[in-house]
C-alpha cells in the first residue's frame, strides 16, 4: 500500500498477453529431425548455400529453399564467447562457453554450448562434435544435443571456415 | 513531383494458416508481386514493410520477413510498425528523391495467434485507457453508438455487411462471403452492443505486396500503370473522449488534400460496418461510386496489411482497365484515428 | 485441421511494467486516490478530463494553476454493452463501456458503468463514480461508474 500523502509519481501497469507460437514448416521439419538425431539443412537453388537451422528461404536470394541436405553433427568453431555474467533464468553454471559451430556440410553456423574442456581452451578453428541425449530423452529442440565437445582432431584450416567468421 | 505508379499487386489471406509461419506465407506473395512487376528482384531500389510484432507477440518479428526479400548484397530497407499503406507512403516519398525508380512494399501477419481485440487494447493511452483493457471491438462499439445517435440506424450497418459478403464471393482471398440479407444479419445476436459479429472484421492471416515504379520505368514495365495522383494522411488525438467519433475529420482532410473527386471505385479500409458510411461521407463519395468491390475489410482483414490491400485492389482495377480513377483508404489506431487517402488513376486522367 | 508435423507452443508475454506519471498525470491520480476528480483547463478555456499535459491548441505545457475540480457526477455521451466480459475487463459481469463527460469538463473519459442491466443504459444517463475502498492512485481507483439514481 503506497504512502498516502506523497504525490503519485508512478503507476503499475502489468501486461500479460497469451499467444500460440507456430514454428512453420521448415523449422518444424528441422526440429523433428533433431528429435531423430539428424541435422537437416536446406539448400538454396540459386546460390547453393546450405542453411542450418533452415527457415524455408535463402536470406540472400529471397527464394524458397526446398532441397533437404543432411549435415554432419561434427564441425568447426568459428566464434565463441565465455559467459561470466549471471542473468535471470540462467540454466548453465558460469563461466560457460556459447559458440557458433559451422557443421561439416553447412554454410551457416549453429549456436550451441561447448563443454568438456576448460573455457580458456576454446578457440576459432577448434573441431567439435555433438553430444546427444539418449534417443528416449530427445525432443524437437536443440536441447536434444546436450552440448558440443572437442574431438581432439587438429584445428581446421582457416580456409575451410574463414568465409563464415 | 515525380510520377509514381503501382505496377503490381499480390496477396494471400485465409481465416487461419495452420502450417506455415508468417515468412513462409510471405515468400510466394513477394515473389508473385516481383514477377508480375517485370522488375528484377535485385533491381528494386527500396524495400519497406508494415507489420506489428504484437500480432505474434515476438519482438523484432518483422526482421525475419527479409528472408522473403533476399537482403544480400545489402539493400535499402525500412519498416513501419503500422499498416503497409504507410510503408507505401514512405516508399512514395523515397521515390521523390529521383535516384531510384522502383520500390517493393509488403505487409504480413497472423492475427490468429493471439487474442487480437485484447492485444489492440494496448495501443491505447497507457495511463487512462490501456489499463482498463478496452478491446478494439468495444472501442468500435462506442463509435458505432455515437454514429447511431447522430441519426443513423443499424439497418445501414447490416446493409454494409451484406454488400461486403456479396462482393466478396468474387474474391478468392475473402475469408467471409455469402448471400445473407441485411434482414437475416439483423436477427443475429449482439457481440458488444450495438455491434454484431458481422459488423466486425474476421480474424485473418496473410500477406500482401505491391511494387511501385516511377516515371518511365513504370511505363516500360506496365501497360497500364495505376498512377498515384494524390496521397495524404492525417491523424487525430488519441483520446477517444476528445474526438468527434461519428464523423472522420482526418479522413475528410486527407481526402481533400489527396483530391478525391471523379472516382469510379473506392476501396475503403473500414474494419467495422458503421465506419463505411462515415468514410463515404468524409470522402464525399456519391452513390454512383462502386465501394469495396473486393468486399473490403469485412471480407478479409489481414491486420497491418488491410490498408495496403485496399491500395492494391484499387490499383488492380485501374491496371486491368475496369476503372479510370480510384480512391483507396487506410486507417490506423482506434476508431479511425489516423487516415490515409490515396487517389489512383490510369494514364488518361 | 492442424498439420500434426508442424510444431506449436504457447507463448506468453508478461511484463511487470511501471510507468512514471510526470506532474500532470501524477496530480490527477493523486486526486483520484483522495476520492476527487480534477480536469485541466486549456488556453481556449476548454476543460479536459482526464487531463492533458500540453495545451491541444498551442502546445504549451499546462501546470498546476490550470487544474479545476470536475464531477464527481457526469453524463454518458456514448456507451456499449459487453455481454461476455473478458477476464481482463474491469468487471466480471455484463457491463457497459462508456465515454463519460464529468460535470465541468468539456471532454469525456473512458470508463465502465456497472449498470446491472443493459436496459438501464442510455446516452445522456447521469452517472457517478463508485470509489474503490483501497485506492493506490491509478485509473482503477474508480472501480466503476454507476447510475446516479441507483
Amino acid at each position: 500500500m503506497a504512502e498516502t500523502t506523497e504525490p503519485v509519481t508512478m503507476i503499475d501497469t502489468p501486461i500479460e498477453l497469451r499467444y500460440r507460437f507456430t514454428a512453420g514448416l521448415a523449422q518444424s521439419r528441422f526440429l523433428r529431425g533433431v528429435e531423430q538425431g539428424r541435422l537437416l539443412g536446406q539448400r538454396c537453388p540459386q546460390c547453393k548455400k546450405v542453411y542450418v537451422s533452415p527457415r524455408g528461404a535463402c536470406a540472400a536470394c529471397g527464394v524458397p529453399t526446398d532441397e533437404e541436405v543432411e549435415v554432419s553433427d561434427k564441425g568447426t568453431v568459428t566464434t565463441f564467447c565465455v559467459v561470466n555474467v549471471p542473468f535471470y533464468d540462467q540454466k548453465m553454471e558460469i563461466p560457460y562457453v556459447s559458440a557458433t559451430i559451422l557443421l561439416d556440410g553447412a554454410d551457416i553456423g549453429l549456436m550451441h554450448l561447448i563443454q568438456e574442456c576448460p573455457s580458456e581452451d576454446v578457440h576459432m578453428g577448434m573441431r567439435v562434435e555433438a553430444v546427444w541425449k539418449p534417443p528416449e530423452e530427445r525432443t524437437p529442440s536443440l536441447e536434444s544435443i546436450k552440448y558440443f565437445r572437442p574431438t581432439g582432431e587438429p584445428d581446421a584450416d582457416y580456409e575451410s571456415y574463414g568465409a563464415h567468421v | 513531383m515525380i510520377d509514381v505508379a503501382v505496377v503490381s499487386f499480390a496477396q494471400w489471406s485465409a481465416r487461419e494458416e495452420l502450417a506455415r509461419n508468417e515468412v513462409e506465407i510471405l515468400i510466394p506473395v513477394v515473389a508473385e508481386a516481383i514477377e508480375r512487376s517485370g522488375i528484377g528482384r535485385k533491381e528494386i531500389g527500396f524495400t519497406v514493410s508494415g507489420s506489428c510484432d504484437y500480432l505474434a507477440g515476438a519482438p523484432f518479428a518483422f526482421v525475419t520477413g527479409l528472408d522473403a526479400v533476399g537482403a544480400w548484397p545489402p539493400i535499402r530497407e525500412s519498416h513501419v510498425e503500422m499498416d503497409g499503406a504507410w510503408a507505401l507512403y514512405e516508399a512514395w516519398v523515397r521515390l521523390q528523391h529521383g535516384d531510384i525508380d522502383s520500390a517493393l512494399v509488403y505487409s504480413f501477419g497472423k492475427s490468429s495467434l493471439g487474442d487480437l481485440p485484447i492485444v489492440l487494447s494496448q495501443q491505447l493511452d497507457p495511463y487512462y485507457q490501456a489499463p482498463l483493457w478496452l478491446d478494439s471491438i468495444s472501442a468500435a462499439a462506442l463509435q458505432a453508438r455515437a454514429w447511431l445517435n447522430a441519426g443513423h440506424d443499424e439497418g445501414e450497418m447490416a446493409e454494409v455487411a451484406a454488400r461486403s459478403r456479396r462482393a466478396a464471393k468474387d474474391n478468392p482471398n475473402a475469408v467471409v462471403s455469402g448471400d445473407q440479407s441485411a434482414e437475416a444479419l439483423l436477427r443475429e445476436p449482439f457481440l458488444v452492443t450495438p455491434l454484431r459479429r458481422h459488423d466486425c472484421p474476421p480474424i485473418s492471416d496473410g500477406a500482401v505486396a505491391v511494387v511501385l515504379a516511377a516515371g518511365d520505368r513504370a511505363r516500360e514495365v506496365c501497360e497500364r500503370p495505376a498512377w498515384i495522383r494524390g496521397i495524404d494522411h492525417r491523424i487525430e488525438a488519441h483520446g477517444l473522449g476528445v474526438r468527434e467519433l461519428a464523423t472522420s475529420a482526418s479522413a475528410r482532410l486527407a481526402g481533400e488534400r489527396a483530391g478525391v473527386d471523379g472516382v469510379d471505385v473506392a476501396e475503403l479500409h473500414a474494419p467495422f460496418s458503421h465506419q463505411d458510411p462515415i468514410l463515404r461521407d468524409a470522402l464525399g463519395l456519391s452513390n454512383g461510386v462502386d465501394v469495396n468491390p473486393s468486399g473490403g475489410a469485412l471480407a478479409a482483414n489481414v491486420v497491418m496489411g488491410a490498408g495496403l490491400t485496399r491500395i492494391g485492389e484499387a490499383a488492380s482495377r485501374i491496371m486491368d482497365g475496369r476503372a479510370a480513377r480510384a480512391v483507396a483508404h487506410a486507417t490506423s489506431g482506434p476508431c479511425l484515428q489516423h487516415n490515409l487517402v490515396c487517389v489512383l488513376a490510369g494514364d488518361a486522367t | 485441421m492442424a498439420d500434426p508435423d508442424v510444431l506449436e507452443a504457447p507463448n506468453i508475454l508478461e511484463y511487470p511494467y511501471t510507468r512514471s506519471t510526470g506532474p500532470v498525470i501524477g496530480r490527477f491520480f493523486t486526486s483520484l486516490r483522495d476520492g476527487r476528480i480534477e480536469g485541466i483547463r486549456g488556453t481556449d478555456g476548454r476543460v479536459h478530463c482526464p487531463p492533458n499535459e500540453y495545451d491541444p491548441v498551442t502546445g504549451e505545457s499546462l501546470g498546476d494553476d490550470a487544474f479545476v475540480d470536475v464531477g464527481p457526477g457526469g453524463e454518458v455521451t456514448t456507451w456499449a454493452w459487453v455481454h461476455r466480459p473478458h477476464e481482463k475487463h474491469p468487471l466480471d459481469r455484463p457491463f457497459a463501456w462508456a465515454l463519460i463527460r464529468l460535470d465541468g469538463a468539456d471532454t469525456a473519459m473512458v470508463h465502465v458503468v456497472d449498470a446491472g442491466d443493459e436496459a438501464r443504459m442510455t446516452t445522456g444517463l447521469r452517472v457517478q463514480p463508485r470509489w474503490r475502498h483501497e485506492r493506490v492512485g491509478d485509473i482503477h481507483d474508480i472501480e466503476a461508474f454507476v447510475p446516479e439514481d441507483a
